[in-house]
């Protein structure tokens, strides 16, 4: 079953000269992770951005269990939707616990203090992410590890059916990178529909049932890994030339980028003659 | 929880706000202030602490608690430490208002307050209009984020403050006095219909700012993380944006422009550990009525028969104490 889904979806900037996001269709369903991965500049923030309403649609829909998401009030997607955005910096630093809390903003009422099913759910979270050690810190004191799982504890709290996360691994180590993507499994094995902005192609290959690759806003191939990873394509969006081998360990598409030809100029297609 | 912070805030206030009703011109001893309060001492005694001094107490205290609150409220909203509604355009729209108030009117102690709340709010209005067509231009979404805010606040503040200069250098020399007078800020007009006017304002802005101050929260994180909570992001900036001015505008209505005290006293509640907007909020109230009503006392005892600045000896009051827990607010921010 869907639960979001982008229908035909265009996004323009204002002053831009092309649509950041020109007619993307694809469905994150229950269950599995669906992973939306593309070059810089593919617009893969953007549809998050969309799915926040921090842009305008400019054509198309996005539906939530096929209701416009656009008529429904921000509370209650956010109660069904948990976003993880790339970029957040409390200018004063919080409690790990009371970061976590705000998760519950969206259940509770105006002068409604802490109830004992949000503090069960602030609890269920940090256990989830693992960050129970991590409380009775600051998020200031907390490393980018540390600072990620916390972030996925906050919006696991926020007790929706879909996580959606942008780029939740960047500046992590191969551990925590590793323990990040096996969480977010285990929660999609567990039902819940997850859709991840990432990267990280080879980890995608491993973790993800669906892939949508963007390039330059548009949808340049969708469908299980090993249909979407291949050379041909993979080379064509990201302009590099690579090969595609397979994973030794569980036989997933892995990428490997080449080095350029030595005294690579530029305005020479890289393309022209891949090296081995 | 954060007990030892309230003990110690409400300690300072009840122990500034005594001091205020006691000290003056006719020093009262704690016997006399006891009976005045009862209500048998003589009623010379009694008409100088009621009509004078616990009015003058209560104005200040209003003052200091709705720039306290309108404070915590805009440096969240706005995720700077550095703003404050007198830095926002609300204090230069004030301030243009009195000035043109004296100008056409002399000083009158009814014109006055009244332009410079208009002044106030034509300023505020001004900041978010502006941010919201510089939104517009650049998402096509009419936003009024905090950036947009703050940059359009600082800019209509300086254009106030050049008004007021060339303002200043055309009139003659009695109205600039004036005007400058009533800018230094003072509640010595303190008296039971101004503390009852602002009473209700202080009372109804303040309440507004803590049912928001939930919102306050989530935008301090950053816009986005505030949307994926769910937060209606330039409605809920405006709107706080907005209560913490006007309620500002009131203050400076009634007591001129008492400076600082909307820039340092989230600063030292925060220092006590307190991050969520409605406990910080509520704590600058508190901090902030104890601050100016502590400012004023000394304001017109350090010196008598003059009385300094109000808004001068604040910046005075409020500097070392704020440089003194400089340590404790850097390790806590």
């Amino acid at each position: 079953m869907t639960v979001i889904a982008f229908s035909d979806v265009r996004i323009r900037y204002p002053r831009a000269a092309r649509d950041a996001i020109a007619g993307v269709s694809f469905a994150a369903e229950r269950g599995v992770v669906t992973a939306v991965t593309g070059p810089n500049g593919s617009g893969k923030s953007t549809l998050v951005r969309a799915l926040l309403r921090r842009v305008p649609l400019a054509g198309g829909r996005l539906l939530l269990d096929d209701v416009p998401l656009s008529t429904l009030p921000p509370r209650a997607v956010a109660r069904r939707i948990a976003v993880v955005p790339q970029r957040e910096d409390p200018l004063f630093p919080l409690a790990v616990r009371e970061y976590i809390a705000l998760g519950r903003f969206p259940h509770s009422r105006a002068w409604q203090g802490e109830r004992r099913a949000d503090a069960a759910q602030i609890a269920a979270a940090s256990d989830r992410a693992g960050v129970q050690d991590l409380l009775r810190r600051h998020t200031d004191e907390l490393s980018g590890g540390e600072w990620q799982r916390v972030r996925i504890a906050r919006a696991l709290a926020q007790g929706g059916e879909a996580l959606v996360l942008d780029e939740p691994t960047t500046f992590l180590d191969v551990a925590h990178e590793m323990a990040v993507f096996e969480l977010v499994a285990e929660l999609a094995r567990e039902g819940m529909t997850v859709l991840l902005i990432t990267h990280q192609l080879n980890l995608v290959a491993r973790f993800a049932a669906r892939v949508v690759l963007l390039h330059v806003g548009t949808v340049a191939a969708a469908g299980t890994p090993a249909e979407v990873m291949t050379g041909p394509i993979l080379e064509r969006v990201y302009e590099w030339p690579l090969v595609v081998g397979r994973d030794p360990a569980v036989g997933a598409p892995m990428l490997i980028p080449l080095r350029a030809r030595p005294h690579h100029s530029p305005y020479h297609s890289p393309l022209s003659s891949p090296r081995q | 929880m954060h007990t030892r912070f309230w003990i110690g805030a409400l300690v300072a206030l009840v122990g500034a706000a005594i001091l205020g009703i006691a000290l003056g011109p006719v020093g009262l001893s704690p016997a006399q202030l006891w009976s005045a309060v009862a209500g048998h001492a003589d009623p010379a005694i009694r008409g100088i602490v009621r009509t004078v001094r616990v009015p003058r107490v209560a104005l200040a205290l209003l003052v200091g608690a709705g720039l306290g609150m309108s404070g915590a409220a805009m440096q969240g909203t706005l995720r700077n430490a550095l703003a404050e509604p007198y830095l926002l355009g609300v204090s230069g729209g004030a301030a243009v208002g009195a000035v043109i108030a004296v100008a056409l009117h002399g000083s009158t102690a009814v014109v006055v307050p009244i332009a410079a709340f208009a002044g106030s709010a034509v300023a505020a209005g001004l900041v978010l209009g502006t941010a919201r067509v510089a939104g517009a231009g650049v998402m096509g979404g009419g936003r009024a984020d905090g950036r947009l805010l703050l940059m359009a606040g600082v800019v209509v503040g300086a254009f106030a403050n050049a008004a007021i200069m060339v303002a200043f250098a055309v009139a003659p020399p009695d109205t600039v006095r004036g005007a400058l007078w009533w800018m230094m800020g003072s509640v010595d007009a303190g008296d039971w219909s101004r503390v009852a006017w602002l009473g209700l304002y202080v009372a109804a802005g303040g309440a507004a700012l803590l049912l928001w101050a939930r919102d306050i929260d989530a935008l301090a994180l950053g816009e986005e993380a505030a949307a994926a909570l769910g937060v209606d992001v330039e409605g809920a900036s405006r709107r706080t944006y907005l209560g913490a001015a006007l309620l500002a505008a009131a203050t400076v209505a009634a007591a001129g422009l008492v400076g600082f005290v909307g820039l340092i006293v989230p600063h030292i509640v925060r220092a006590a550990g307190i991050r969520r907007h409605r406990t910080l909020v509520a704590g600058g109230a508190v901090v902030g009525g104890a601050l100016v009503v502590a400012a004023d006392v000394i304001a017109r005892t350090i010196h008598p028969p003059a009385e300094l600045p109000l808004g001068a000896v604040t910046a005075l009051v409020g500097v070392p104490f704020f440089l003194i827990q400089l340590r404790r607010i850097a390790v806590s921010e």
